[in-house]
C-alpha cells in the first residue's frame, strides 16, 4: 500500500486526533470548550485550530507548498505565540503528526507494508512543517515586540513635538539661508 | 563528556500541570503582569503602604499584618456594600459565564472563568466569614488568604477588564465587574495597585489630566489642532478655554488630546461646535474624562470625578458634554448621581440648535456627544458630504462601557450611516450588548503587559478578521480613548489592515463648512477617495 493514499483515506481520524492532541496541551477545562463549542466567535481558538490543521493536513498531502501552508499556520500559531506556552511547546504540536500516524499504521495495517523509504519522506516533511511553523512562531513574537513598540513611540510622540523636543530633518529640502557653511 | 539524552527525556511534555487550581500557584512571567505602584503616585494618593516593589519579586514588601489588614477590608465592604455580600453568597457556579470572558477564550487559563475569578476570592471569604466554610474547610471550596493566594488576586483581578459581559449571562445578575472592583480595593489596602493605574490617578488628581499636562501646555496642545484643521479646510476654529459663563462646558478623555489616532477625533470635536456655533468652554483643569480612581477604589473614583462637577460649578455653564470615552460615562451614568450628586446647579442639558432636552441625563446633566451630534443629524441640521469617507470600509466596536454600561447603541451607528456610505456590522454575539472588550479596558493598556492585551483581545479581532475578509473593512470605529489606543495595537497584531478611528472623526471628515476650501484629504491628511491624482500633482 503506498503512504499517500493511506494517509488521504484516514484523513479524518488522523485530523481528529491531531485536533485533540493540540487541545489536550490546555487545562482541561479549556480543552473541553474548544472541542465542544461550534460558533466561530463564541470559540474562536477552537476554531482556528481545527480549521487551520485540516487545511494545513491537505495542503502537506498536496503539493507542501510553503506559501500556501503559511496563512493556515499562521491562524494556529499566531495565538499560541502569545499564550503560555513556551516556543517549544508552542509549536511541538507538528511533531505530533509523526506519532500519530505512526499508531494509525500500527493500528489499520501492519507497517512493514509501507516502504519505510516512503515513511522517511513523510517524517522529512513533518520535519520541514516544523521548519516552517518556527518562522512563524518567530515572526509572531518580533511582530508582538514592534507592536509594543510602536504603541510606545506614538503615546509620546505628540507631546514631543508640541514641547518643541523634537528636531527632525524636515521632509522637504530647505532653501538656502545664504549661510555659508564652509570652512574658510 | 556530554550526557547524551534518553529517548524518553527528548519528549516535550505539553500538558498542564494536574493539580487543582486552589494548589496551582501563579508563575509572575514577564509579559503577564503588569509594574507595581511606584512611591510617588501611591504617596500623592495618599495610599498604603508606598515602596519600590515589583510583582516580579518574591517579596512584595507588604506590612506585617497584611493579612489582618485584608480580612478587616473584606469585613468592613461586607458591612457597607450589599451588593458584595450577596455576589459572594449567591454564585451557584452554573459556569454560565465562564465561557462569555475574552480572557478565557484568549488565554486558555481557566482562572479566567469569571466564576474561578471571583472563586479565588470567595474562597477566602468563605474561610473566614462563612459557618460552613470554618467547619468544612476546603470541601466548602474555603481555603485561607496565604501570600500565594493574595499574589493569586493580584494576577487575576489585574486581567478582568470589568467589562462585564459575563455579568450578561449570570442567571443571578453578578457583577463580576463589582467583585474585580471590591478585590482591587482590598489589593490597594496594602499598596498593591499597578502603576498604569496609580500614575494617571496621581496625575489627574494634581493636574487635572493622566499625563499631567499642565494648563498651558493643554491649551497650547488644542490650539495646535486649530491649525491642523485650517490646514485641511481653510477654516479657522475659535475654542475658548476656562470662560466663565459659556453655555456647555465640554470635557473629554485627555487621550483625544495627546494620543493619535484620538487627536483626529479631537479635530473632529472642534469643527462640529464651530460649524454649529456651540457656546461652550474647555476647561484646563477638568482636562480628563477618563478616572484611573474607578480603577482604584469607591473613594478615589469619587474624588476625581467630583472634579468636572466643581469645574462645572465655578465656570457657572447650563451643562455638560461629554467626549468619546468610555469608563466615564460607566462612572457617570452608574456611579455619579450616588457619589457626588444632586448636580442640581446645572440644567438638564437641551440642544441649543435643536431645543431637544435630554431627560435622560436629567440626574447626572452630562449628555454623551454621539446623542448630542444624532439629535443635530435627526432634524438637518448638519450638511455631510459622506463621500468624503468613500475610503473608508468601516465597522463599529461597541465599547463596553457605553454598549453594556449606558444602552448607547443606536445613536453610534445612525451617526456613522449618515457619514459614510460603507458600514458593515461585525457578526450578532460580538456586537451590541455582548460586545467583546478590546482587552485592554481598565487600566490595564500598559505595554509591558502586551502579550495578555493580545490574549484578551483574540476574540474581538477574530470579529474584525470575518468582516476585513468577506467585506474588506479597513476602519474599525469607536467612541473611546482606551479603544482608540489599543485596538490600533490589537489590529496591529491580529488584523493589520484595520485603522481605529473615533466616530467623530468620520463626523469631521463628511462635515462641509461654512466658507471651507476644496477638500483633498481626510483629517489624517490622506487623500479621499478620487483624490489621489491631485495630491500627486500637489507633490
Amino acid at each position: 500500500m503506498n503512504l499517500d493514499k493511506f494517509l488521504s483515506e484516514q484523513r479524518n481520524t488522523i485530523i481528529k486526533k491531531w485536533f485533540n492532541c493540540v487541545v489536550e496541551s490546555y487545562a482541561p477545562e479549556t480543552s473541553r470548550l474548544l472541542q465542544k463549542e461550534s460558533n466561530q466567535f463564541a470559540n474562536p481558538v477552537g476554531h482556528a485550530i481545527l480549521h487551520g490543521i485540516q487545511a494545513v493536513y491537505d495542503e502537506f498531502l498536496q503539493s507542501m507548498d510553503y506559501e500556501k501552508l503559511t496563512p493556515h499556520l499562521d491562524r494556529i500559531i499566531r495565538i499560541r505565540a502569545v499564550q503560555d506556552f513556551s516556543p517549544s511547546q508552542a509549536i511541538s504540536f507538528i511533531f505530533s503528526l509523526k506519532q500519530i500516524v505512526r499508531d494509525e499504521l500500527q493500528n489499520r495495517i501492519h507497517q512493514h507494508q509501507i516502504p519505510s523509504s516512503e515513511i522517511a519522506a513523510f517524517e522529512s516533511k513533518v520535519d520541514q512543517l516544523a521548519l516552517l511553523a518556527f518562522n512563524i512562531y518567530t515572526q509572531c513574537r518580533e511582530r508582538l515586540y514592534e507592536v509594543r513598540l510602536n504603541e510606545f513611540k506614538m503615546r509620546t510622540f505628540r507631546l514631543l513635538q508640541r514641547a518643541n523636543l523634537l528636531a527632525e530633518i524636515p521632509e522637504w529640502e530647505p532653501q538656502s539661508t545664504g549661510i555659508n557653511h564652509q570652512k574658510t | 563528556m556530554a550526557t547524551v539524552p534518553k529517548p524518553n527525556e527528548l519528549v516535550i511534555d505539553h500538558k498542564p500541570p494536574q493539580t487543582g487550581w486552589m494548589d496551582t500557584p501563579v508563575v509572575f512571567r514577564p509579559g503577564t503582569w503588569c509594574y507595581g505602584a511606584k512611591t510617588k503616585n501611591l504617596k500623592a494618593l495618599d495610599l498604603p503602604n508606598p515602596r519600590e516593589w515589583s510583582p516580579g519579586d518574591e517579596d512584595w514588601k507588604l506590612p506585617e499584618n497584611w493579612k489582618e489588614i485584608i480580612l478587616e477590608g473584606i469585613r468592613e465592604r461586607l458591612e457597607k456594600y450589599r451588593s458584595f455580600k450577596i455576589f459572594m453568597d449567591i454564585c451557584v457556579r452554573c459556569g454560565a459565564c465562564a465561557d462569555k470572558c475574552h480572557f478565557w477564550i484568549g488565554t486558555g487559563d481557566p482562572k479566567n472563568m469569571p466564576v474561578l475569578r471571583a472563586e479565588l476570592l470567595r474562597s477566602v471569604y468563605r474561610n473566614d466569614f462563612t459557618t460552613a466554610g470554618k467547619l468544612l474547610g476546603k470541601m466548602a471550596g474555603a481555603r485561607e488568604l496565604t501570600m500565594d493566594v493574595f499574589k493569586e488576586w493580584f494576577y487575576y483581578f489585574f486581567q478582568c477588564t470589568e467589562c462585564r459581559r459575563c455579568s450578561l449571562f449570570c442567571p443571578y445578575g453578578i457583577d463580576t465587574a463589582e467583585i474585580t472592583l471590591m478585590a482591587r480595593e482590598l489589593l490597594n489596602l496594602v499598596g498593591c495597585n499597578i502603576d498604569w493605574i496609580a500614575g494617571p490617578a496621581a496625575n489627574c488628581f494634581n493636574n487635572g489630566n493622566h499625563l499631567g499636562i499642565q494648563p498651558h501646555a493643554f491649551k497650547d496642545m488644542i490650539e495646535f489642532f486649530v491649525d491642523e484643521i485650517e490646514a485641511v479646510n481653510g477654516v479657522r476654529v475659535e475654542p475658548t478655554f476656562n470662560r466663565k459663563g459659556a453655555e456647555v462646558l465640554f470635557i473629554t478623555p485627555s487621550g483625544d488630546v495627546f494620543a493619535d489616532p484620538g487627536t483626529y477625533t479631537l479635530m473632529g470635536y472642534l469643527m462640529l461646535f464651530h460649524e454649529i456655533g456651540l457656546d461652550y468652554t474647555w476647561s484646563t483643569y477638568a482636562s480628563e474624562g477618563g478616572n484611573f480612581g474607578f480603577f482604584t477604589s469607591h473613594e478615589m473614583m469619587k474624588r476625581l470625578n467630583a472634579k468636572m462637577y466643581a469645574e462645572a460649578k465655578r465656570l457657572g455653564v447650563k451643562w455638560i458634554l461629554g467626549g468619546e470615552c468610555g469608563h466615564m460615562w460607566r462612572v457617570i451614568n452608574q456611579y455619579m448621581d450616588t457619589m457626588n450628586g444632586p448636580a442640581d446647579f446645572l440644567e438638564v442639558p437641551v440642544s441649543p440648535i435643536t431645543g431637544t432636552r435630554f431627560d435622560n441625563a436629567r440626574a447626572t446633566k452630562m449628555t454623551h456627544i454621539v446623542e448630542f451630534t444624532a439629535d443635530l443629524i435627526k432634524h438637518g441640521k448638519l450638511k455631510l458630504d459622506p463621500s468624503r469617507n468613500d475610503h473608508h470600509r468601516v465597522t463599529y466596536h461597541d465599547s463596553c462601557n457605553t454598549a453594556r454600561g449606558m444602552g448607547l447603541m443606536e445613536e453610534p451607528r445612525y451617526v456613522l450611516k449618515n457619514v459614510c456610505n460603507n458600514f458593515f456590522e461585525m457578526p450578532a454575539g460580538t456586537t451590541r450588548e455582548q460586545t467583546f472588550c478590546c482587552g485592554s479596558g481598565s487600566g490595564l493598556n500598559t505595554d509591558e503587559f502586551m502579550e495578555i492585551r493580545m490574549r484578551g483581545g483574540l476574540p474581538r479581532a477574530n470579529a474584525v478578521q470575518y468582516v476585513h475578509d468577506k467585506h474588506d473593512v479597513n476602519m474599525m470605529a469607536c467612541i473611546c480613548a482606551i479603544d482608540r489606543a489599543v485596538l490600533t495595537a490589537s489590529m496591529n497584531y491580529w488584523v493589520p489592515g484595520v485603522g481605529i478611528t473615533g466616530v467623530h472623526e468620520l463626523v469631521g471628515n463628511a462635515l462641509v463648512m461654512e466658507g471651507e476650501t476644496e477638500r483633498t484629504t481626510d483629517l489624517r491628511g490622506e487623500p479621499l477617495a478620487g483624490m489621489e491624482e491631485s495630491e500627486d500633482e500637489d507633490l
